[in-house]
């Protein structure tokens, strides 16, 4: 397990070194959306229309922060499940996304995508909110602020601690480790 | 005949107020204590290292104001109402509504209702759910469960055959949970409701996960299978937030009713490591 220090955007050769149980401490922009972002972007891609941002290199956080107090960001700001992106995530991991940051466990095809176009998903604590909420430097709504707590906002983050849990080899985190740690429990211990 | 005992929903109102901020950044005791026990027990450096981020996120939220999670929740209600109770100054459930909008306001708490079908959201997170009991007595106890999406979407009701019994329940709640796996932020708390009917499994179950972290049934055949599922989870190896470990949930909770001789209704709710809920009675 290595630790290494990254800066948004990613590229192929940050990819390629990281592999599933490593740690991340990442830097620079990150993209908030989840659930509601994501059917839009879908539907501006379908439509033939630019997505909010260029997404070549970058790291989207599904995430939907509680709103900031008066001279903050942000509020806080934890992982939400990553699954409810399965069905968005691969079409843009193939226009160049570089990772997903999440919680949970997202699917084969999700993977396949990782592996194909060399992307990483990260596995973050969920609950950890209040934690990540007061290491975000600046958030910024770019899009579909309508969408309230799920709007495109823009972060910069400063080493954001990250598990990488699927790698771009095809292993997965959540099934080395549940392996690594099964039949272990005693009550009595 | 029984005093009538007048209430105002103004003081139901203030208390809805107070305990969804509560609830918002200071977990609970139990829980808390629960998941020190854990850390004690705990052989993975990984899990021990969840654990300590989730200490200090405890510490965060109480000290600089931030939620304990993003996502501040549904506001569920366990209202037990005293028989011998008069709400006065209004209609009760529009009390706890007003209570519930202006303590997600106020407190920067995420509004997360929205219509099902077109996504839209309403900005206030109401309306609360409410769950109303009549009990004896001229008191209201009042319970506030503040529920993410993540853990309540991995919840079921499950219409088992009276045939499955004891063991079946087990390992159809075992098996759930471990199929949950990292999704609803373990260390979990499972609730689980056996019997009753189709809708009253469920609202035991959720009523289940807010019992003392780790405090048995005191029916003993329930015990056994509370003690059974939390060493079989905790058997999984997921661990604390899915990242590997003996720590995957901190108590098994079951509620139990009579049920029909051709139902065999189980329920299983999932509350996450935060297991936010404060109560009180007026």
């Amino acid at each position: 397990m290595a630790e290494y220090k990254l800066t948004t955007p990613l590229t192929d050769d940050d990819i390629i070194k990281l592999k599933a149980g490593d740690m991340v401490y990442l830097s620079g922009v990150v993209y908030t959306a989840r659930d509601a972002a994501h059917m839009r972007m879908i539907k501006a891609l379908d439509e033939g229309k630019e997505l909010p941002f260029d997404i070549k290199g970058q790291v989207i956080y599904y995430v939907g922060p509680s709103p900031a107090r008066p001279g903050r960001p942000i509020g806080s700001a934890g992982p939400t499940t990553a699954y409810r992106m399965n069905p968005f995530a691969p079409r843009l991991i193939a226009l160049g996304q570089k990772g997903m940051i999440g919680k949970g466990k997202m699917s084969d095809e999700v993977k396949q995508a990782c592996m194909k176009y060399k992307a990483c998903y990260f596995a973050s604590i969920g609950g950890a909110a209040a934690v990540v909420g007061s290491a975000v430097k600046e958030a910024e709504i770019i899009a579909y602020p309508e969408l309230g707590p799920e709007a495109v906002r823009r972060l910069v983050v400063e080493d954001m601690p990250l598990f990488v849990c699927y790698d771009s080899y095809g292993n997965d985190l959540y099934e080395m480790a549940k392996k690594e740690w099964a039949g272990k429990f005693s009550s009595t211990a | 005949m029984a005093q009538v005992r007048d209430v105002s929903v103004k003081d139901v109102e203030e208390a809805i107020y107070k305990l969804a901020l509560d609830a918002a950044y200071h977990i609970p005791e139990d829980v808390l204590e629960a998941e020190k026990k854990a850390y004690e027990r705990e052989k993975s450096p990984v899990a021990k290292k969840v654990l300590e981020t989730i200490f200090k996120n405890i510490e965060v939220s109480a000290q600089e104001e931030f939620p304990l999670c993003q996502d501040t929740g549904l506001a569920v209600i366990f209202l037990e109402v005293g028989q011998d109770v008069h709400f006065t100054d209004g209609y009760l459930v529009d009390a706890i509504n007003r209570g519930v909008e202006r303590a997600y306001k106020d407190g920067y708490l995420r509004k997360s209702t929205c219509h099902p079908l077109t996504r839209e959201n309403y900005g206030n997170n109401l309306p609360a759910i409410v769950h109303t009991f009549v009990v004896p007595g001229d008191k209201v106890k009042i319970i506030f469960d503040a529920k993410g999406g993540g853990s309540e979407s991995m919840s079921k009701v499950q219409m088992m055959k009276p045939a499955d019994g004891r063991d079946g329940i087990v390992k159809t709640v075992v098996d759930w949970v471990i199929q949950a796996g990292p999704n609803p932020c373990p260390p979990v708390i499972v609730g689980v409701g056996i019997g009753g009917d189709f809708e009253r499994a469920a609202v035991m179950a959720k009523h289940a996960t807010l019992r003392k972290v780790g405090e048995p049934s005191p029916d003993p055949v329930l015990a056994d299978m509370e003690r059974e599922i939390y060493e079989k989870v905790n058997n999984s190896g997921i661990g604390p937030a899915g990242l590997g470990g003996l720590t995957t949930c901190l108590g098994v909770h079951i509620e139990m009713e009579p049920c029909h001789i051709a139902t065999l209704p189980l329920g299983i709710n999932i509350a996450c490591h935060v297991n936010r809920h404060k109560e009180i009675v007026l």
